[in-house]
Order: structure tokens, then sequence, then C-alpha cells
């Protein structure tokens, strides 16, 4: 009876740990998945950051940041996944083409989008890559995510998380995110008015103008 | 899954932001590569907190909440990059960063005034310097 249990539970701690010996070389149908994914994800950065024209590197931005949402789906993080399709793809990249539009950035290929540091520029991100996929793959050579059972970040457990430990910086948050609203309709506005009064300065009254400009330069 | 898939992910990807905050010209593109780098940051954060949520006894779901936080953060610094830009570009004319350089000492003679291309490029000198100490 004793013999047979410890016989039972060597065999279970061998199949155990067969389970739990990945291998590289027989990779999961999610590693698979998150492999072609990335690969997808790093190009497209990659032509965001050298692509000569402007407005296909916003487009091609639209690209990486959703298939980050897709990893983040693949590391079973669902609310973050949502989160990041509404505000970066909803909103950051559609800011970023209003302000292309705005600062006449030309359509076609502009022949002067990067700067003339970049070949010092490839050499210090091919270093820093090279260091830091070294390091990383070295340091998280024999850790494996369990991805197995509830997902680790549904709409419920990041609430609950959120608004039991977390309530504070949350709040915080939002006064942040209060105060860059307010700071940017500042400098919209005092960059319009400014320009208002430097090109049309009114002839009836022209004292306003200079006081508000002196003003403002002294603030 | 390996947990060297995500985190050889985030390096690449931030070390391409890098490569484009460091090569871009224009500073619309530089911040895009801003974003880029928060991205990488986020992944990390996230693959971090997947792994800790089943590795530890007891998390607080950290990870996640310091990647919505990066969310919002990032939301906030792209209004208030833009609204400089955009308040730059109606100062100067122009939203290139490499003639941005009146702080440099000795670039006197290629100065912002000289070949800035739009219609600001024709104001006058203290005009500038006032939109400076504005901006």
């Amino acid at each position: 009876m004793t013999l047979a249990a410890a016989a039972a539970t060597a065999a279970h701690a061998t199949t155990t740990t067969a389970a739990e010996t990945h291998g590289f070389l027989s990779p999961t149908g999610v590693e698979i998945a998150f492999l072609l994914v990335g690969l997808v994800t790093l190009g497209a950065a990659v032509v965001t950051v050298t692509t000569r024209q402007l407005v296909h590197a916003a487009l091609w931005l639209v690209v990486a940041l959703g298939g980050l949402a897709v990893e983040y789906l693949l590391l079973t993080a669902e609310f973050i996944a949502w989160v990041q399709v509404l505000i970066y793809v909803g909103s950051v990249v559609v800011l970023l083409l209003f302000g292309l539009m705005l600062t006449r950035a030309p359509i076609g290929r502009s022949p002067d989008a990067d700067s003339g540091n970049r070949w010092v520029a490839l050499g210090v991100a091919v270093t820093a890559a090279a260091a830091l996929v070294w390091v990383v793959v070295d340091a998280f050579r024999t850790t494996w995510i369990d991805l197995d059972g509830a997902p680790a970040g549904s709409t419920e457990v990041t609430g609950a998380s959120l608004f039991q430990h977390w309530v504070l910086p949350f709040e915080a948050l939002s006064v942040l995110l209060l105060a860059a609203l307010v700071g940017a309709i500042v400098l919209s506005r005092k960059a319009k008015a400014e320009r208002a009064a430097a090109t049309a300065p009114t002839p009836g009254t022209p004292g306003p103008g200079p006081t508000r400009r002196e003003t403002e330069g002294t603030r | 899954m390996h947990l060297a898939y995500p985190a050889v992910l985030s390096a690449l990807l931030f070390c391409t932001g890098l490569y484009g905050v460091l090569a871009r010209r224009n500073a619309i593109l530089v911040l895009m590569s801003v974003e880029l780098m928060l991205n990488a940051v986020n992944l990390n954060l996230v693959a971090f907190d997947v792994w800790l949520s089943r590795a530890a006894e007891e998390t607080l779901h950290s990870g996640q909440a310091l990647a919505l936080f990066t969310i919002a953060i990032a939301a906030a610094e792209i209004g208030i990059g833009l609204a400089i830009v955009l308040a730059v570009h109606r100062n100067r004319g122009t939203s290139d960063i490499d003639r941005l350089r009146d702080t440099a000492e000795g670039h006197e003679p290629d100065g912002p005034d000289g070949d800035a291309s739009g219609g600001a490029a024709s104001a006058p000198r203290s005009a500038t310097e006032k939109a400076e100490a504005t901006a």
C-alpha cells in the first residue's frame, strides 16, 4: 500500500517535472502566435521610424499599436488590450494625424525626414538592443509564464485591484489629466492670441497689444 | 509561454523607438517614437505582471495598474507635446527640431530666422524672442 502510494507519487512527480520542462524547440501555439504577431509589430515599428512619408508613419504606428493590443490579448490581459485599442489607436494616432496636418506636413516623400546623425543613432540603437536582449535572455532563460486558468487581466480583476489598492494614484492621475487638458488649452490659446495681436494690431487701441505681449513675456 | 518572448520583443521595440527619437527630424515623428518606447515599457509591465500573478502568492496587480497609468500619462503627454509643437510651428513656421537651436552656442549664422520657411519667417527678431520666452 505504502509502496504503491510512493510509486504513484514518484510517477506523479516525474510527470509533473516532464510537464514542467518546456523546450525551446517545441513551442506552444500561443508562443507561435506571439512570435508571428511580434514580428508584424516590430516590422511596423521599424517602418514607422524609417519611412520618409510622414502620414504613412502615423498609419504604420496604428499597425504597431494594434499588434501590441493582440499581444496583450495573448498574455490574457484583456482590459489593457481594449484600453490600448481605445486610447492609442482611437485617440493618440488621430491626434498625431491632426498635428501632422496642422503643421502642414508634406504629403509625399520628404527628403529631410531623417536627421544627419542617423548612423550614430543606428549605432546607439543597435548597441542598446544587443545589450538589452543579451541581459534579458540571460536573466529569464528558465522562466515560463503560466497562461492556463483564469485570465490574469480581466476587467474584474483589474478593476478590483485598481479600486482597492490603487485608488490614491488613480485620483492623482485624474488631477494630472485635468491639468494636462487645461495646459493644452492654455498653450493653444496663448499662441493664437499673440499671433492675432502680432499680425493685425488694431489702429484704434494700440495700448492693449504691447502690454499683453509684455505680460506674456514676463510670465 | 516563455518569458523571454515578450521581454525580447519589448527590448527591440524600445530600441526602435530610441532610434526614432535620435534620428528623426520632425517633432511629431519624435513624439511617435516616444509612444513606441512607452508601449514597449507597457508590454514589459503586463508580461511581468501576468508572470508574477501566478508565481507569487499575493500581488497587487501592480504591473497592470502601472500600465494603465502609463497609458493615461502618455495620452496627457501627447496632448501637451502636440500643443507645444503647434505653438512652435505658429511662431517659427517650422516643426524641425534641428532648426530650434537658439539656446545653442556657436550657431549664430544659421539661426531659425535665416532658413525658416513659412508665414512666421518674416517676423522680427524680437517677436521670436518673445515667443521663445512664452513657449
